[in-house]
């Protein structure tokens, strides 16, 4: 028990939350998808609720026309896991996963109209698992085809988090080709890094399902997913594990970690620091009244008035209404540069022409 | 007019807990109700249609007054219309295409992707800010990309899209229409719609909704309707309505491997086990009226608990009912399963043609000009009627709207009534709307060339060989002639499906169709070329001129051969001793 409360002192982070991209689009591109949704239904399992986990999905498989099992998206070629679920929220989809919007979700930085669910709202307690997947190279990832991210950028994003205090703790995880090279860069503190390759090595796919037609998995991933599966909220394993996950042998690439920026000894971290949500629970004994007076409550509300006349509904198709319409009334607006410079030329040109005696006529 | 149709929506109201004349009294509940229903309607092709309607209605005035406590209705909707003076709202996300021609008239049909309409009240002052928060928000409730809606997607039509509740005036300027053809549907959007039903996906008729069945469909279509209604028969005051209507057709080859008979085992997996607790109705119709008026040709088991007659669309329909809260129905099994069978097969000179359906293809070659045409068919032998046509077409096909030809029968067919507001590239697409009458028994047909616009080249998206939409699917509103008169209808006795449009007379039905949603290629650039072009031309600056500068700026002058330092002529005088040449 003395030292369960002092694990809780140690790790000094009072939420969790995850920021899970998928880059790729395009149906040959399904085991990113299917990476992410992994790594969303490990974290949901674990208990980080959908509020404080934001998805980003650059492409839909799922209904996909060319998938053939609508609504699924499977990890293993038998078709066992259904990664996409009954229940999952995708915050960002389809042309929403630009660079952008992904910096402006990390740093927070976002339009004030933005609705709650796609705001990553953390503050300087913390933890923030990044989980990005897609196809990158040595120094960047690409999204959605079109643009990429540089690792410069992306340790600039992590270190205005760092001035803002939004986040206690943060660990990195990458999953592309060369994925060593996006977590180079980074100078900020707290940060731990994990990812599937060196720079100069690809990462691998892991099998291919003849029934879907294309590869479901990535490697690193997979092997991170069978290791997931054995952790449980109140399991102890940590990090170091982690980092042994899916060796040469079977990831035919070497993933690669960095530690140095981390203050905590990676021994001393658990797993469900960044992938579980485990609450501080206070116990209280004093107890709490709750008001018995609810049925007063409904005989608040405001007394209402009634119409005069009865209203009455509109009608759908009124063809002597329309065809009588008088047409909207342009408002008028003053004539533009365009225009008024044109005027102011030809004014110009006349009087020049014809000398400026003539202007004491127009006054 | 009015008036009258007033008093045709006469409903006798249940006086339990009936106010006094002219007064809402303080300390009376707020009542609110749901009602939930699910219609199976075999289709001419051997398809099989379901529409579920989940119907709260909530007896308080959500735009006067702080309602704080929210117990069927949502609070995050209820919230939303308050706060953004909302009148009506409209928000259709559809996967598939419902075809008019084979399978008939849809009770509710949607255009393919997402459809936001909404009316505002009048006291909103600045109704472009509010339609851009509410489409915001709406993005959030249903992990739908509807922040995409701006100016560029969003028309104000004047003639269609009339509210479908009560309305005081209709100033158009309050009414707003987007729709985004590209938006996916999935389980994310159902998930969040399914949350919003009082008793969510746990029991009565949501239990069979189930992703990997819905979406293995022809057509998926699920919306969120809410609108003011009267509230009783004298209609001074009013209720917030709303529905949740969700609208799958099952394929008959890829669902029903070939067979004509379903049942609701094979289309949603799972059977009805018992009911929602909440619902104060709960009802299973199935279609079962003959086409040519003969004996029955299907057979429903188990049989059911009653059977309803209706006019639905202009027809007499009849339909099998199974009530859920009657408590003669689950006492021989736990589990309801409605199985349909055909008794006799059908022959293909029994498919019923609709009286309107209408098809859009886009003409022309090359990837400069087009044109746009829709052909209307009205196959009503005697009978004329009009209809408005709403086009809108993307700013990036530029409409010649002086080549716009309407030709019915051979001959011109003048409009009585156009509106056409031309675009402004990159701020707001163009909207024409016309009310064309429709002879009996004709095809007509309506031409509009169009010119494809060069996109600057960070205007296209990440997919741009996919295609761009045209035209986001013309709309046709139309009052089709019915073949039966429709009586008045007591709204809260009826089934749901009757109760969608607020209806005016008997002697016709309103009906919205939508056309096909067309793809038209516009010039793609080849994106690799900047890079190209940067590495080729920056190789022949280099080679070119830089040659030419080191040519043009190198000075040459000669240099004296060194004598060479003390290892040159140690080497050169063991060369003198061995006879071979110096360096």
């Amino acid at each position: 028990f003395q030292d369960q409360a002092e694990q809780f002192l140690r790790s000094g982070h009072t939420n969790n939350w995850a920021v899970l991209v998928c880059t790729s689009r395009f149906w040959f591109n399904y085991r990113h998808v299917a990476n992410t949704l992994s790594v969303y239904r490990s974290v949901k399992r674990l208990g980080i609720p959908d509020s404080h986990i934001v998805l980003m999905l650059a492409d839909d498989m799922a209904c996909n026309p060319r998938n053939p099992k609508p609504a699924t998206v499977f990890s293993h070629k038998n078709m066992e896991l259904n990664v996409y679920g009954d229940d999952v929220e995708v915050d960002y989809r389809s042309y929403e996963v630009t660079v952008e919007n992904f910096l402006r979700v990390l740093t927070g930085r976002i339009p004030p109209s933005t609705p709650r669910s796609k705001r990553l709202l953390s503050d300087d307690r913390s933890n923030i698992l990044i989980y990005m997947t897609g196809h990158g190279g040595n120094g960047f990832l690409k999204f959605q085809d079109s643009e990429e991210i540089t690792n410069v950028e992306l340790a600039d994003a992590f270190e205005q988090m760092w001035q803002k205090r939004r986040y206690n703790e943060l660990l990195f995880i990458i999953d592309t080709c060369q994925g060593a090279s996006m977590y180079e860069r980074f100078y900020s503190p707290n940060i731990m890094a994990l990812a599937s390759s060196q720079v100069g090595e690809d990462s691998l796919s892991h099998q291919p399902d003849l029934g879907i037609g294309v590869h479901l998995m990535d490697r690193y991933t997979f092997y991170v997913l069978e290791f997931l599966e054995e952790i449980h909220p109140a399991s102890q394993t940590n990090m170091n594990d982690l980092f042994q996950v899916c060796p040469k042998s079977l990831c035919v690439s070497t993933p690669g970690h960095r530690t140095d920026l981390f203050q905590r000894d990676p021994q001393n971290v658990l797993i469900t620091d960044f992938f579980g949500s485990v609450r501080k629970v206070e116990i209280t004994t004093e107890t709490v009244s709750l008001d018995r007076d609810v049925a007063g409550f409904e005989s608040k509300f405001p007394e209402e008035e009634l119409a005069t006349e009865p209203l009455k509904y509109a009608e759908q198709l009124p063809v002597a209404q329309i065809i009588h319409q008088k047409p909207k009334q342009k408002d008028w607006h003053p004539p533009g540069g365009f225009i008024l410079g044109l005027w102011a030329l030809i004014i110009m040109v006349f009087f020049k022409t014809y000398g400026i005696k003539h202007m004491k006529h127009v006054f | 007019g009015g008036m009258a149709a007033a008093a045709a929506l006469l409903l006798l109201l249940v006086v339990a807990a009936g106010p006094g004349p002219g007064r809402a009294g303080a300390g009376q509940e707020r009542r609110d109700a749901l009602r939930e229903e699910l219609l199976l309607s075999p289709l001419p092709t051997g398809d099989v249609a379901a529409t579920f309607q989940f119907r709260t209605r909530w007896d308080a005035d959500l735009q006067r007054g702080a309602v704080s406590h929210y117990r069927l209705f949502p609070k995050a909707l209820g919230r939303l219309v308050a706060a953004l003076g909302v009148r009506e709202l409209h928000l259709a996300l559809t996967q598939g295409f419902w075809r008019t021609r084979y399978w008939g008239q849809p009770p509710l049909q949607a255009p393919a992707g997402a459809e936001l309409w909404v009316w505002f009240q009048p006291t909103v002052t600045d109704v472009d800010k509010a339609w851009k928060e509410l489409s915001n928000i709406l993005s959030g409730i249903f992990c739908a990309s509807l922040n995409f809606i701006d100016s560029t997607n969003t028309v104000i039509p004047t003639a269609s899209f009339k509210p479908l509740g009560l309305a005081n005036g209709t100033d158009h300027h309050l009414l707003r229409y987007a729709v985004l053809p590209r938006e996916v549907v999935c389980t994310e959007n159902l998930t969040p719609w399914k949350k919003l039903l009082p008793c969510g996906s746990k029991a009565g008729l949501a239990v069979l909704l189930k992703a990997e069945r819905l979406f293995h469909s022809s057509y998926h279509s699920q919306a969120v309707h809410i609108r003011p209604v009267c509230r009783d028969a004298s209609c001074l005051a009013v209720s917030w309505e709303l529905r949740q209507t969700l609208t799958v057709v099952f394929d008959f080859f890829s669902s029903g491997q070939g067979k004509k008979d379903w049942s609701l085992f094979k289309m949603f997996s799972r059977t009805l086990t018992d009911t929602c607790p909440l619902a104060s109705q709960s009802k299973v119709y199935v279609h079962i009226s003959p086409k040519n008026k003969e004996k029955e040709l299907l057979e429903v088991s188990p049989p059911p608990t009653s059977v309803h007659e209706a006019i639905v669309q202009g027809e007499k329909k009849t339909y099998a009912v199974y009530d859920l809260l009657s408590p003669s129905l689950f006492n021989t099994s736990r589990s309801l399963n409605v199985q349909l069978k055909w008794k006799r097969p059908q022959d293909s000179s029994e498919m019923p043609i609709p009286t309107l359906h209408a098809q859009r293809y886009v003409g022309g070659y090359g990837l400069q000009t087009g044109q746009i045409c829709t052909l209307i068919y009205n196959t009503h032998p005697y009978r004329a009627f009009p209809v408005i046509l709403l086009e809108t077409v993307p700013w990036y096909l530029r409409l010649y709207v002086h080549t716009l030809t309407i030709i019915t029968k051979g001959k011109e067919n003048k409009p009585s009534y156009i509106h056409y507001q031309p675009a402004q590239d990159r701020r707001r697409p163009h909207l024409l709307e016309m009310l064309i009458q429709l002879p009996a028994n004709s095809v007509t047909k309506i031409t509009i060339q169009f010119e494809r616009a060069l996109l600057k080249w960070t205007e296209y998206p990440p997919d741009p060989n996919h295609g761009f939409y045209v035209g986001y699917s013309s709309v046709l509103s139309a009052l089709v002639p019915s073949v039966t008169a429709m009586k008045d209808m007591d709204v809260e006795q009826s089934p749901l499906f009757t109760s969608l449009f607020p209806s005016s007379d008997g002697s016709s039905y309103f009906v919205r169709l939508y056309t096909e949603p067309l793809l038209v290629n516009l010039p793609t650039p080849d994106f690799s070329m900047p890079y190209n072009v940067i590495c080729l031309t920056c190789t022949v600056v280099a080679v070119c001129y830089g040659s030419f500068y080191n040519l043009l700026t190198r000075t040459f002058h000669v240099e004296e051969p060194s004598r060479g330092g003390l290892a040159k002529r140690l080497a050169n005088v063991i060369r003198k001793f061995r006879g071979v040449p110096p360096l």
